[in-house]
């Protein structure tokens, strides 16, 4: 699904590297966690494959199902079916949630060639999904992410995700500031999007959302690389023992 | 104070090609009282502190500027609105494309022939407002109006009028001169919506006088016309006695130059006015709000929402203020001046001002000049949305606290629905 080959990426204003040479491949169906410490270019990760302004890619190639998607724009890769749940949602006043995501919807599939979703189908669709994340209907007049709480904007990120229905979709860290039941009505719904069509990428400084949504393979990142990857198990041995000892082996 | 001899000279070329049209007792009196105050104060310059930022050579001068005729090729705004329409051309009123001017609990009568009949209630409010209006800041082309209108609509409203009335300014000559005066007069409790729409002409001078008596209400939605090469400068003089209500709503897409002047009293405890705008300008466009509310009495709201996008070297002004009289207390003024600048030519003037002789009042204002929010842009478009439809969207955001004072919501959507329209259009 997604193959990132020797990823190297910096920084557009100043001369700093953040990714030196990242290798990854997530297979259709699986769900693929990077953990690593702050600094470590998770996040960056995340933005250069969903195309944000600011970086350079200097080396290396991110393919989607064999398509180069470094070249394409943000709304081409998403149409392509790639999808970030955004760490920090952004707010913009006055684009109703459910005007936006109804245009992205359908710009989605306009670019796919696709008949677009008309209103009545699309508000019943978006009221069904909106339930299971128990967002409140009133949640979608309001303003994009505009007066809501931490819990409610990551919400918002998985209902857009099934919405949607993105191909590979990448979470950066999405348990952030999330509490325990927030926490795990959003891995519901990530869960309920699992299929063997569609991979994740989760990023993640904790184990505990891992509890919830059960990776197959997990990667440490550190220092712009993956320096290691494994089963589960590597994850509740981040748990238990911290970065340090980890990294240190791999030196 | 002397007028200095090149504002006399100016004003005596302009009045050379006018006439002060004919009429009965009360309306010679009127128009010659506004020419007297006219020649005291002379025609605008730009160096005049209230044309600070807005050039009036093109109001001013003898004859209108040619304006190419212009066909937006589009449904024109306000057809799915249930209204009575009165259509102007080139500023003269065309009785064939005009409805028949009756609406229950309202009287309609056309200026020019209501000038030789005794309507007391026109009699007492055309150019009183506008007198009243002169004081503290000169408003000259509004007197050059009240002398020299050649028509206009005096609109009494006794009830709760169930359609709007809906003027309707055609242009079709390339050199039309246009000067029209409404006078519209909300008795007690009544309620009535006045839609304008349309460039009106070459170049169009306008005066609304408006009297909302104790809980009347007034709504006012207009859609100034699209034509590039248009000049508008207009006028809105508004009185809101005790728990009435006047709210105002302008859209500008396009035209070379336009001043719109609201000018607004809150003179009955509990009264509110709003005052809103919304305008795109892009490329040769000027286009410039300038309002000033007076409360002077007590518990009074007032609202200026004034939003400007501008790209191409458009130029956006906006000189606001609020003066709140002594005893005026519980005043609750609020002010809002911003512009989106679309790139690095364009330019947002912006004079707020506040000025306050009552100790109990909740008065706030705020002016802002941004770019896009890049953050918001590649969040719409990381969800498949193309950068131009979501620069759209980001846009009508801007927008959107003006518009939301349309308080009509079918008006409110068919507004919008033409800043989509001309947004995509200039896409291409």
């Amino acid at each position: 699904m997604l193959e990132i080959k020797n990823l190297h990426v910096k920084l557009e204003e100043e001369d700093k590297q953040i990714l030196k040479g990242v290798d990854l491949t997530v297979e259709a169906g699986k769900v693929h966690a990077i953990m690593g410490p702050n600094g470590s270019g998770k996040s960056t990760l995340s933005y250069v494959l969903s195309g944000r302004d600011g970086y350079e890619v200097t080396e290396g190639a991110a393919t989607l199902e064999g398509e180069d998607i470094l070249e394409l724009e943000p709304e081409e890769r998403a149409a392509a079916g790639l999808f970030l749940a955004f760490q920090y949602p952004i707010e913009i006043p006055g684009v109703g949630n459910m005007t936006f995501l109804r245009t992205a919807v359908n710009a989605q599939r306009k670019a796919r060639g696709q008949e677009e979703m008309s209103a009545a189908e699309f508000l019943k669709e978006i009221r069904a999904k909106a339930k299971t994340l128990q967002i409140d209907p009133e949640m979608l007049k309001r303003p994009v992410n505009v007066g809501f709480s931490g819990g409610e904007k990551k919400r918002n990120e998985i209902l857009q995700m099934a919405m949607l229905e993105p191909k590979m979709c990448i979470l950066d860290e999405t348990d952030s500031g999330l509490d325990v039941d927030a926490m795990k009505l959003v891995s519901d719904g990530v869960n309920a999007l699992r299929d063997a069509g569609r991979a994740f990428l989760v990023i993640t400084h904790y184990q505990r959302l891992l509890d919830h949504i059960k990776p197959d393979v997990v990667h440490i990142m550190a220092d712009g690389r993956i320096v290691k990857s494994g089963g589960p198990e590597l994850a509740l041995q981040v748990e238990t023992e911290g970065y340090g000892d980890l990294l240190k082996e791999t030196v | 104070m002397a007028v200095p001899q090149a504002k006399r000279d100016a004003l005596d070329a302009r009045l050379a090609g006018l006439t002060l049209p004919a009429g009965g007792a009360w309306s010679t009196t009127a128009r010659n009282d506004a020419l007297a105050r006219l020649q005291e104060m002379g025609l605008p310059h730009r160096r005049d502190e209230y044309w600070k930022y807005t050039d009036p050579a093109g109001f001013v001068a003898p004859s209108a500027s040619a304006a190419a005729l212009f066909d937006p090729q589009e449904v024109p705004v306000f057809s799915e609105i249930d209204r009575v329409r009165v259509v102007f051309v080139d500023g003269v009123f065309d009785p064939d494309e005009s409805d028949d001017l009756s609406l229950a609990g309202v009287e309609i009568v056309r200026l020019a022939e209501a000038q030789r009949a005794d309507l007391h209630w026109a009699r007492e409010l055309y150019g009183v407002l506008e007198a009243r209006g002169q004081d503290p800041v000169q408003r000259p082309l509004a007197a050059l109006n009240t002398a020299y209108a050649t028509d206009g609509l005096l609109i009494r409203v006794t009830a709760r009028a169930d359609k709007a009335v809906s003027l309707v300014y055609h242009h079709k000559s390339e050199t039309s001169d246009a000067i029209l005066h409404h006078c519209i007069k909300v008795e007690e409790g009544a309620d009535l919506t006045v839609l304008e729409k349309g460039p009106a002409a070459a170049r169009f001078n306008k005066v609304m006088e408006v009297d909302v008596a104790n809980g009347g209400a007034f709504h006012h939605v207009r859609v100034q016309g699209r034509d590039h090469e248009r000049r508008a400068a207009t006028h809105i003089f508004a009185r809101v006695a005790a728990e009435a209500s006047f709210k105002s709503f302008t859209l500008t897409m396009n035209g070379v130059m336009t001043r719109n002047d609201a000018v607004i009293e809150l003179i009955g405890d509990d009264a509110v006015a709003h005052v809103a705008g919304a305008c795109l300008g892009d490329g040769d466009f000027h286009h410039d709000d300038t309002v000033f509310v007076t409360h002077d009495a007590e518990r009074c709201e007032s609202r200026q929402v004034f939003k400007k996008v501008l790209r191409n070297g458009a130029v956006g002004v906006f000189q606001g203020k609020i003066l709140v009289k002594e005893g005026a207390q519980k005043t609750d003024g609020y002010q809002i001046s911003q512009s989106l600048l679309l790139d690095d030519d364009s330019q947002f003037l912006a004079k707020p001002e506040l000025e306050i002789y009552a100790d109990d009042v909740a008065c706030s204002h705020g002016s802002t000049s941004g770019a896009i929010d890049e953050e918001g842009l590649f969040y719409l478009r990381s969800r498949g949305i193309p950068e131009g439809p979501a620069t759209d969207l980001m846009v009508l955001a801007f927008l959107a606290e003006a518009i939301d004072e349309i308080e009509n919501e079918d008006i409110a959507a068919d507004i919008v629905s033409r800043l989509e329209q001309w947004l995509s259009r200039r896409r291409g």
